[in-house]
C-alpha cells in the first residue's frame, strides 16, 4: 500500500510538470493551429537563463527566476517574429517544418553557446526539503509544481475567457482574416500568445531543473515530446485538457514502472503507444471537441 | 577572368599544401564525444591525449597530428566518424572512444578497413572480440563486474543487492550481467533488477520499488549524469543502502550534480593517485597534468594518456606506419610502463591490469583497495 501511495505521489509530481509544459503547447496550438515543436527548446532556454542569472550575474534566486521567465518570453516572441510570422499565409506544413527547424537550431545553438556538457543546477534549500508522511516522501518541488500549475491554469483561463486580449485570441483561433477585419491587432495578439506560452515553458523548465538538477542543451527534447503527447491526450487546443493529459501521462508512466518493473525499460515506448492509441481511436483527445474543418 | 585565375591558383596551393602536409606528419585519428550526454567524457579524454601529444609530439622522426572528430555521443555518428577518419583523413591509426556503446560500432569500421585502433576506456568485451586490429589499454567488464560483486559480498558483507541498468548502453547491460553472475555464484541475492534508458530523468518509480526491498546495496552501472540523478532521487525517497558502480562513476560531474547524495558511492576504476600501482611515469604525469590544466588528474585522462603513448611506442617499434606492423607491435605489448600502471596485452587484445576501488568521502574520491586480476 505504501508503495502504491508513494507512486501516486511520484506520478502527481511528474504529471504536474508535464501538465505545465503541455498547457503552453496546447495554447499556441489552440490559437494558431501550429504545433510548436520548438516548445521543448524554449523550456531548455528558461532553465539556462536562470542558471546563468544566478551563476554569472550573481542575482538572488527569485530575481533570476523573474528575469529568466521574461527573457524566455522574449525568446518565444522572437521565434514567432522571425520563423513563423513570415510563413503565416503559407500552407500549414511549411510552418510546421519551420518549427522543427527552430527546434534543431536552438538545440545546436545551445551546444555551441552553453557547451554540450551537462551543468549542475543550483537548488535553493527550500526545494531540498522532503515532506514525510508515514512512509510516503514528497518533495517540496512537487507541491510547488502542482500549485504553480493550478495557478497558471486559472490565470490562463482568466486571460482567454475574461479579457479583451483573450477575446482577440479566440477570434483569431476561429478565423484570422475575419478577426483582422474586425480590427483585432493580429500580430500583437499572436506575439502575446507566444510570450505567455514561452513564459509557461520557462517556468516548466525551471521546475524541471529543480527536480532533476542537471541541465544540458537537449534536455527539452523528451519533456517536449511528452508534453505534446499530454496535449494530444487531453485534446489539443484545450487548456484544461492539457492539464488533465499531463497528469494522466505522468501517472501512467510511473504506475507502469511501479507495477510492472520488468517493463521499466519501455517507459518512453509506452508513452508513445498512448499517443498512437489516442490518435487512432479518439483523435480529438479526452476533452477535445470535434472541430469542423473549414471548406 | 581574374576571379577564375585566382581560383585555380588557390586550388593549386591547396593541393600542394595537402601533399606537403601529408609527407611531414603522421595522422592519428581520435573519435570522441565532444557534444551530447558524454561530452564530459570526451573532454576528459582529450586532456589525456593532448598532454601526451605535448610530451611526445613526434614518432619515426615525423610530427604527429591528432585529427579529432566528434561522434556526438551517438552510435551511428561514431561509425560515421571512424569512416571519415579512415576514408577522408587517411589516418594511420585511431584512438577512442569514451564509452563502449560508441566504441563498438567505431571499432567495427576500423577493423574492416584494417586500421589499428587503441581504446582507452571502453570496457565491454565486444569492443575487441574477434577484431584483430583493435587493442585496449583498460581492463574489461567481466573482470570489473566480478571484482565489484566480490567487493560487495566479501568486503562489505552485503548479501542482498538491487540493480538499476541502462538498457540503451552496451556497457551497462554487460557490466550488470557480469556482476549478477558473480554475485549469485558467491551466494548473494539480487532482490530487484530494474531498467532505464540513457537520458531518462525521472527514476522515482524505480527507486520507490528498490527502497521497498531490503537490498543493502544498489548496483547502477550507468553513466555519471544519469547516475547522479538516480543517487539524488534514491536518497530523497529514503533508500539507505550503498551505491555501487563501475569506472564511469569516476567523474567530477557526478560529485557536482549529486552533491551530498553521492556520499559513500563505491566504484571500480583504472587509477587513483594514492593507489600502489603507480609507476615512475605516474609522478611525471601527475605533475605535468596539474601544471597544464590546474586540476587533479582523473582516471579517464590517465587512460587516454596511456593509450596515446602505447600507440606511439607500437609505431616506433613497428618502424613504419604499415597497419599490420603496428598491429603486430601492439599485440606483442608486454610490461608497457604507463602512468596508470603496467600494461600487458593478452591474446584477445585486452590489457591485463588491476582494478582500483574508490569511494566518495566528504565530496572526494578516496582510494579504498586494489583488486588484482
Amino acid at each position: 500500500m505504501d508503495i502504491f501511495l508513494q507512486n501516486l505521489a511520484n506520478g502527481l509530481s511528474l504529471g504536474s510538470l508535464y501538465a505545465l509544459i503541455a498547457i503552453g503547447y496546447t495554447m499556441v496550438y489552440g490559437i494558431l493551429r501550429l504545433i510548436n515543436f520548438a516548445h521543448g527548446e524554449i523550456f531548455m532556454l528558461g532553465a539556462y537563463f536562470l542558471y546563468y542569472g544566478v551563476l554569472i550575474f550573481n542575482l538572488p534566486w527569485w530575481l533570476s527566476f523573474i528575469v529568466a521567465v521574461i527573457l524566455t518570453a522574449i525568446a518565444g516572441m522572437l521565434t514567432e517574429r522571425f520563423a513563423y510570422r513570415p510563413l503565416r499565409k503559407a500552407p500549414r506544413i511549411s510552418i510546421l517544418i519551420s518549427a522543427i527547424g527552430v527546434s534543431f537550431f536552438l538545440q545546436n545553438a545551445g551546444i555551441v553557446v552553453f557547451s554540450g556538457v551537462p551543468k549542475s543546477f543550483h537548488r535553493p534549500a527550500i526545494f531540498d526539503h522532503m515532506f514525510i508522511f508515514g512512509n510516503i516522501r514528497i518533495s517540496s518541488i512537487t507541491f510547488a509544481s502542482i500549485v504553480i500549475s493550478l495557478i497558471f491554469l486559472m490565470g490562463l483561463l482568466f486571460i482567454v475567457y475574461r479579457t479583451k486580449t483573450g477575446l482577440a485570441m479566440r477570434a483569431i483561433s476561429t478565423d484570422i482574416e475575419t478577426a483582422r477585419l474586425m480590427a483585432v491587432n493580429v500580430d500583437q495578439t499572436i506575439s502575446i500568445t507566444f510570450a505567455i506560452g514561452s513564459a509557461l515553458a520557462a517556468v516548466g523548465g525551471i521546475l524541471w531543473a529543480l527536480k532533476y538538477p542537471q541541465i544540458f542543451p537537449l534536455m527539452g527534447m523528451i519533456p517536449g515530446l511528452k508534453a505534446f503527447i499530454a496535449a494530444v491526450l487531453g485534446g489539443i487546443g484545450n487548456i484544461f485538457g492539457a492539464m488533465i493529459g499531463g497528469f494522466i501521462l505522468g501517472m501512467a508512466e510511473i504506475l507502469l514502472v511501479g507495477f510492472m518493473p520488468q517493463l521499466s525499460g519501455y517507459r518512453d515506448a509506452f508513452a508513445f503507444l498512448i499517443l498512437i492509441i489516442i490518435l487512432l481511436f479518439k483523435p480529438d483527445g479526452l476533452m477535445g471537441k470535434n472541430v469542423q474543418e473549414k471548406v | 577572368m581574374k576571379k577564375k585565375i585566382l581560383f585555380f591558383v588557390l586550388m593549386g596551393l591547396f593541393i600542394l599544401s595537402s601533399v606537403v602536409v601529408a609527407q611531414d606528419v603522421i595522422k592519428i585519428g581520435v573519435f570522441e564525444p565532444m557534444t551530447g550526454p558524454f561530452a564530459v567524457g570526451g573532454e576528459l579524454s582529450m586532456q589525456g591525449y593532448r598532454l601526451a601529444q605535448m610530451q611526445n609530439p613526434t614518432v619515426l622522426g615525423k610530427k604527429i597530428e591528432l585529427v579529432v572528430v566528434d561522434n556526438k555521443s551517438d552510435k551511428v555518428e561514431a561509425a560515421n566518424a571512424v569512416s571519415r577518419l579512415v576514408n577522408h583523413n587517411d589516418v594511420v591509426a585511431i584512438l577512442g572512444s569514451y564509452s563502449s556503446g560508441l566504441t563498438i560500432p567505431g571499432a567495427e569500421v576500423a577493423n574492416k578497413a584494417k586500421v589499428p585502433m587503441v581504446v582507452a576506456t571502453a570496457t565491454n568485451p565486444l569492443v575487441t572480440m574477434g577484431k584483430e586490429y583493435i587493442y585496449r589499454a583498460c581492463f574489461i567488464d567481466p573482470f570489473q563486474g566480478s571484482a565489484l560483486a566480490k567487493y560487495t559480498y566479501n568486503n562489505l558483507g552485503i548479501k542482498k543487492a538491487a540493480m538499476l541498468v541502462d538498457v540503451a548502453q552496451d556497457y551497462s547491460v554487460g557490466l550488470a550481467n557480469f556482476y549478477n553472475r558473480t554475485y549469485k555464484e558467491l551466494g548473494g541475492e539480487i532482490v530487484s533488477n530494474l531498467k532505464y534508458q540513457t537520458g531518462d530523468q525521472d527514476f522515482s518509480a524505480q527507486m520507490t520499488q528498490i527502497t521497498s526491498t531490503d537490498a543493502g546495496a544498489l548496483f547502477f552501472p550507468g553513466y555519471f549524469g544519469d547516475v547522479a540523478l538516480i543517487a539524488t532521487q534514491g536518497r530523497e525517497l529514503g533508500f539507505k543502502g550503498v551505491y555501487m558502480g563501475g569506472d564511469t562513476l569516476d567523474n567530477p560531474k557526478l560529485l557536482e550534480i549529486a552533491g551530498e547524495h553521492a556520499e559513500g558511492v563505491v566504484a571500480t576504476t583504472f587509477y587513483h593517485p594514492d593507489a600502489p600501482a603507480a609507476t615512475e611515469a605516474s609522478q611525471i604525469f601527475i605533475d605535468e597534468f596539474i601544471k597544464e590544466y590546474d586540476e587533479e588528474p582523473n582516471a579517464v585522462s590517465v587512460m587516454t594518456y596511456d593509450a596515446y603513448n602505447l600507440l606511439i611506442s607500437a609505431i616506433e617499434k613497428a618502424g613504419s606506419t604499415d597497419a599490420d606492423a603496428i598491429k603486430d607491435a601492439l599485440a606483442s605489448t608486454e610490461d608497457f610502463v604507463g602512468a596508470g600502471g603496467t600494461i600487458t596485452i593478452d591474446d584477445m587484445g585486452n590489457a591485463i591490469r588491476p582494478a582500483v576501488v574508490i569511494k566518495v568521502v566528504n565530496g572526494e574520491f578516496v582510494y579504498e583497495a586494489t583488486i588484482q586480476p
